[in-house]
C-alpha cells in the first residue's frame, strides 16, 4: 500500500504482480527509484521504489549467469559473486560519495542506469553484460525480454534498451547478467605529471597494444596522475607489465606497483570531485577530450575509459555543454543545484529526426507519460 | 513456410514503380530483368525462393534514402540485403517487394587507429573490415564463419556472433554508431565514434532488428588490437556428458579463453571422412582456444590441460605449431561442408543454458532416432550456442518437412530447459513461427510497437521475425 514520507506519496510494491497494479492504477507522474543513490526521488508525483522486490532467483557459477529481482542490493549481489571467485566485470561505480546521497545501490537502478566502471573500456558496459529482463510497462503490464543464456537474437533487443532508459521507458523487475571470474592478480602503472594531451596519447598507445589494458585513466586534479591496468593470472599481468612499460617509455619512468584496488575505486567512483561544485559526464572521442577539458581552464577532470569518459568539475551553475559547442559525443550533468538541471537538464537532448524516434518509443511505452517524465526528455507528457 | 501473398495491385504497378525508381536514380541501380533478378530470389537458407519486383543497388546513403522515399510513396514493401548469406531467411523477397541491396557500399569512411574506430559502407565484407587495420595490427572481432562474404549490414541486422565471441562479444558489443535510413526516406545518425551513444540505447534496438526498423548505411565500428598468438588444444571424450562438464570446469576455473567448440561423434565421423584433420574417433571433441604471449598462453592452457585431465579423456593434443594448429581448426572449419557431403542439411541455432548441454544432446539423439533423420552437432560450448546440422533428402517427398519438424521440436526443447530459439542467426522466416513458444502475445506486442515506430505501414521486411497471424493486424492496416 502507498504510504507517505516526508510529504510525498511513497510506493514500496512487494511483488511484481503488485508493482503491475500499482503502475496499472496510476494516473499521476511516479519517479522510479532502486536504492535512491543518484538522487532520482526529487520531482513531482509519487515514489515507486523496487527495493522490495529483493532476492536472487538463479545463480550458476559454471554458467556464468546471474538472474536477480531489481531491488536486490548491490552489494548483496557482490558477496554471492566473491565467494565463487566471480563479479561484474563492468565495474559499476558507486554514486552516493560523488553526489552526496545516501540510500543503497540497487541491481535494477545499476541496469537503469547502464552503470560502468573503469574496467568498461575492455570488457564492456552493463548492457554489454545483460541477457535478459522483466519489467512492467507504463500500462501495467507485465512483459519479458531476452533471456538467461548468453548468445540470444530472438526479436529485438528490448533489454539493452531499458538499460540507460532510467526507469522512463519501464520499471526492471527482474534481470539477468553475465558475471565472469574476478581477474586472479592485477598490477597498477603510474606516471606523475603529463599533461592531459600527452596523457591521452600514452592510454591510446596502451590500449592499442595487446597487452589487454583493463583500466586506463588520467587523473587532472592537483598533481596529475596517469593510471594503466593489467589483470590476469599471475605471470601473464608480470610478463605484460613489462611490455608496456617499455613500450610507453618515451612517457617515462612508469612505477609498477601491485594491486592498487584503492586506486581504481577512486576512478570508478571519481574521488577527485567529491566535494563541491558541478560535476558533468562527458563522451568523446577519446583524443578530443584533453581539447575538451581546456575549454573549462583550471576545472579538475579526471579521463577514464582511455579518454572516452570525461569527468569534469565546473563552477555551479555552468551550462558545459554551451561551453563546449558541437563535438561528437555528449554530455550529461551529474551533480547541481535542483534549479540548474531543471535549466540546463540532466541528459543530452536528442535533435530531430531522432528525437521523434524516442517520442514515439516512450509513447508506446508508456503510454500516460508516468515514468520519471522530464528526466530524459523535456516534452514527455506528464498526465 | 507460408508467406502472406502478394499483393496484386502492386504487382499490376510493376512497370510504373520501375519507371518511378529508374527516373530518380542513376543508371544501373534499379535491376528488373528477371535473368538478373535470379541471384536476389534467395539467400543461404535456399529451399525458399521467390523473385522480387525489382532489385536496387544504391551507392551511397542518399540514394538508399531516395529507394526508400520512392517506395513509401507507392506503398511497395522492401527486402534489405546484405551479402545474402542470411541462414533464416532474412532477406528472403516477397513477389511484390523491390530487394534494397548494400552491397556497393563498400567505402573504408574513416580509419582512426589511436581511438581504436573504424567507419564503413555496410556493404563492406566482415574480413575486409579486419583486412582494412590489419596491417596496423588491429582486427575486428566479431567472427561469423561466413566472414570473407557476410557484409556489415546483415552482421548488424542479425546481431551475428561467431567462434570468437565467448571472449570478444557479438556485433552489439562492438558496435558504436550507424547511419539508418528508415522507410521515409530520413537520414538518422546514432551514435559515433566514442563508448555510449546518449540518449535511449537506439544502437541495440537497431542491432538484430532483421532490417525491419531502418537500412544502415554506415557503421562506426570497434577494432581491437590483435593479440601476441593464440593456440589451440583438442581433447576427445567417450561421452557428452564428460566433455560438457570439462567446458563447464573449465568456465568456472577463471580461464577465458576465445573458442571453445563442441563436435559431436556423427559430425567427427563426417569431419574426420571429407577433411582428414587427423580427429579420433570419440563421442565428443572439444576445441579450446587461448589467446596471449607464448608465456601467457602456457599458462592458461596449463590450467585447461588439468581441468581437461581430470576427466580423463581419450584424447589430448597441443599443438606445438602454427601447422599443428591449423589442422586442429582445419576439421572444424570443415564441418559444415563435411556434413553437406552427408545430403542436405539444415542448420539450427538455438542457444541453452551450458548447464543442460548433455541433457539437451541425448535428447536430440532421442529425436534423431524417432524422426530417422541423422543429426550432428557442432558448436559453441561456451556460450551453449548449439548448432544441430539435420541430414536430410531435399528430393524425397516430404523429407523437408519431416527435417522441418524435427528442427522446430529441437528449437522447442531449446525454450523449454531455458535457452532461446536462435543465438545468432537471427529469426527470418525460419523460427517465425516458432517466436509464440518463446514468447507471450504480449511479448511480441511490445516488439511490434517497436516497429510501429521505426516503420508505422510496415513496409520494410514485414513478413519476417514475427509470426504472420501476430502481425496480420499491423499489416493489413498498412495496405
Amino acid at each position: 500500500m502507498p504510504y507517505i514520507h516526508g510529504g510525498q506519496v511513497m510506493m514500496r510494491p512487494g511483488t511484481e504482480a503488485e508493482l503491475a497494479r500499482m503502475v496499472a492504477g496510476a494516473s499521476g507522474p511516479l519517479r522510479i527509484v532502486g536504492g535512491g543513490t543518484r538522487g532520482l526521488a526529487a520531482g513531482p508525483g509519487a515514489v515507486l521504489s523496487t527495493a522490495g522486490l529483493s532476492g536472487v532467483t538463479l545463480y550458476e557459477p559454471g554458467a556464468l549467469t546471474l538472474v536477480v529481482r531489481a531491488g536486490t542490493p548491490l552489494a548483496e549481489v557482490d558477496a554471492l559473486l566473491a565467494a565463487e571467485g566471480q563479479a561484474l566485470p563492468f565495474e559499476p561505480m558507486d554514486h552516493r560519495a560523488l553526489m552526496g546521497t545516501g540510500g543503497t545501490p540497487t541491481v535494477g537502478g545499476m541496469v537503469a542506469g547502464n552503470v560502468s566502471g573503469p574496467r568498461r573500456v575492455s570488457a564492456g558496459a552493463c548492457r554489454d553484460f545483460l541477457l535478459g529482463v522483466r519489467f512492467v510497462d507504463g500500462t501495467g503490464r507485465i512483459l519479458k525480454n531476452g533471456g538467461r543464456v548468453m548468445k540470444n537474437v530472438t526479436g529485438y533487443d528490448l533489454a539493452r534498451l531499458l538499460a540507460g532508459s532510467h526507469g522512463t521507458l519501464g520499471v526492471l523487475t527482474e534481470v539477468s547478467l553475465k558475471v565472469l571470474p574476478m581477474p586472479r592478480a592485477s598490477v597498477t602503472l603510474a606516471l606523475e605529471g603529463l599533461e592531459a594531451a600527452r596523457a591521452v596519447a600514452a592510454l591510446s598507445r596502451a590500449l592499442g597494444s595487446p597487452y589487454e589494458v583493463s583500466g586506463a585513466a588520467h587523473v587532472a586534479a592537483g598533481r596529475a596522475r596517469t593510471l594503466l591496468r593489467l589483470e590476469g593470472f599471475v605471470a601473464s599481468v608480470a610478463h605484460r607489465a613489462e611490455r608496456l612499460v617499455a613500450l610507453l617509455a618515451e612517457f617515462g619512468d612508469w612505477q609498477v606497483f601491485p594491486d592498487a584496488g584503492d586506486i581504481w575505486r577512486g576512478i570508478r567512483d571519481v574521488t577527485a570531485l567529491h566535494g563541491a561544485g558541478d560535476v558533468w559526464r562527458v563522451a568523446a572521442r577519446p583524443s578530443d577530450a584533453p581539447g575538451l577539458a581546456a575549454r573549462l581552464p583550471g576545472a579538475p577532470a579526471v579521463f577514464d575509459w582511455g579518454g572516452g569518459r570525461l569527468w569534469l568539475g565546473v563552477a555551479e551553475g555552468t551550462d558545459l555543454r554551451a561551453e563546449l559547442g558541437a563535438f561528437e559525443g555528449h554530455a550529461t550533468l551529474m551533480r547541481a543545484a535542483p534549479e540548474t538541471v531543471a535549466r540546463l537538464g540532466a541528459f543530452p537532448q536528442s535533435v530531430p529526426p531522432l528525437a521523434a524516434i524516442e517520442a514515439g518509443l516512450r509513447a508506446r511505452f508508456d503510454p500516460k507519460g508516468i515514468f520519471n517524465p522530464g528526466l530524459m526528455a523535456p516534452t514527455e507528457r506528464a498526465a | 513456410m507460408e508467406m502472406p501473398l502478394p499483393d496484386a495491385a502492386t504487382l499490376e504497378r510493376k512497370p510504373q514503380i520501375i519507371a518511378r525508381l529508374m527516373a530518380d536514380l542513376p543508371p544501373g541501380t534499379i535491376i528488373s530483368d528477371p535473368a538478373e533478378t535470379r541471384a536476389y530470389e534467395c539467400d543461404a537458407l535456399s529451399a525458399y525462393r521467390c523473385a522480387p519486383l525489382a532489385v536496387a543497388l544504391p551507392r551511397n546513403t542518399a540514394e538508399v534514402a531516395t529507394v526508400l522515399r520512392l517506395c513509401h510513396e507507392m506503398r511497395v514493401p522492401v527486402v534489405p540485403r546484405g551479402a545474402g548469406t542470411s541462414l533464416a531467411g532474412g532477406s528472403l523477397p516477397t513477389a511484390d517487394c523491390v530487394v534494397l541491396g548494400v552491397a556497393r557500399l563498400t567505402e573504408v569512411v574513416e580509419t582512426d587507429l589511436p581511438n581504436r574506430t573504424i567507419r564503413v559502407g555496410s556493404g563492406r565484407t566482415n574480413l575486409r573490415v579486419t583486412g582494412a587495420v590489419e596491417d596496423d595490427g588491429f582486427f575486428y572481432a566479431p567472427d561469423p564463419s561466413s566472414q570473407l562474404a557476410c557484409a556489415i549490414a546483415g552482421n548488424i541486422a542479425m546481431n551475428s556472433g561467431g567462434a570468437h565471441c565467448l571472449k570478444y562479444g557479438v556485433t552489439t558489443n562492438n558496435l558504436l554508431g550507424v547511419t539508418l535510413v528508415t522507410m521515409d526516406g530520413t537520414v538518422h545518425e546514432i551514435g559515433g565514434p566514442y563508448l555510449d551513444a546518449g540518449g535511449l540505447d537506439l544502437l541495440a534496438l537497431i542491432c538484430g532488428s532483421e532490417g525491419q526498423l531502418g537500412v544502415v548505411t554506415e557503421a562506426v565500428l570497434r577494432i581491437l588490437p590483435r593479440p601476441e598468438g593464440a593456440r589451440p588444444v583438442l581433447i576427445g571424450y567417450d561421452s557428452s556428458e564428460v566433455a560438457g562438464a570439462c567446458v563447464s570446469d573449465i568456465i568456472k576455473a577463471g580461464v577465458l579463453p576465445v573458442a571453445i567448440e563442441f563436435m559431436d561423434s556423427p559430425c567427427i565421423r563426417a569431419t574426420e571422412a571429407f577433411a582428414h584433420a587427423g580427429y579420433p574417433d570419440c563421442e565428443a571433441l572439444l576445441i579450446v582456444e587461448v589467446e596471449g604471449s607464448p608465456a601467457e598462453i602456457d599458462e592458461q592452457l596449463e590450467i585447461i590441460l588439468d581441468i581437461a585431465r581430470s576427466h580423463n579423456p581419450v584424447e589430448l593434443r597441443e599443438s606445438a605449431s602454427p601447422e599443428e594448429s591449423a589442422r586442429i581448426w582445419m576439421g572444424r572449419k570443415a564441418a559444415f561442408g563435411a556434413m553437406g557431403q552427408l545430403g542436405d542439411y539444415m542448420c539450427l541455432d538455438g542457444t541453452i543454458p551450458v548447464s543442460e548441454l548433455p541433457f539437451v544432446l541425448r535428447r536430440i539423439g532421442e529425436m534423431s532416432a524417432e524422426y530417422g533423420l541423422k543429426v550432428g552437432n557442432v558448436f559453441h560450448a561456451g556460450d551453449g550456442n548449439m548448432h544441430p546440422l539435420i541430414i536430410y533428402d531435399a528430393n524425397t517427398p516430404g523429407q523437408q518437412e519431416k527435417c522441418e519438424a524435427l528442427g522446430a521440436d529441437i528449437l522447442r526443447l531449446c525454450v523449454e530447459v531455458g535457452g532461446c530459439l536462435t543465438g545468432e542467426h537471427g529469426v527470418g522466416i525460419e523460427k517465425r513461427d516458432l517466436m509464440s513458444y518463446q514468447f507471450a502475445p504480449e511479448d511480441l506486442d511490445i516488439q511490434m510497437a517497436v516497429k510501429d515506430v521505426f516503420d508505422p505501414d510496415w513496409l520494410l521486411n514485414p513478413a519476417k521475425v514475427f509470426p504472420l497471424h501476430s502481425s496480420a493486424a499491423r499489416r493489413m492496416a498498412a495496405e
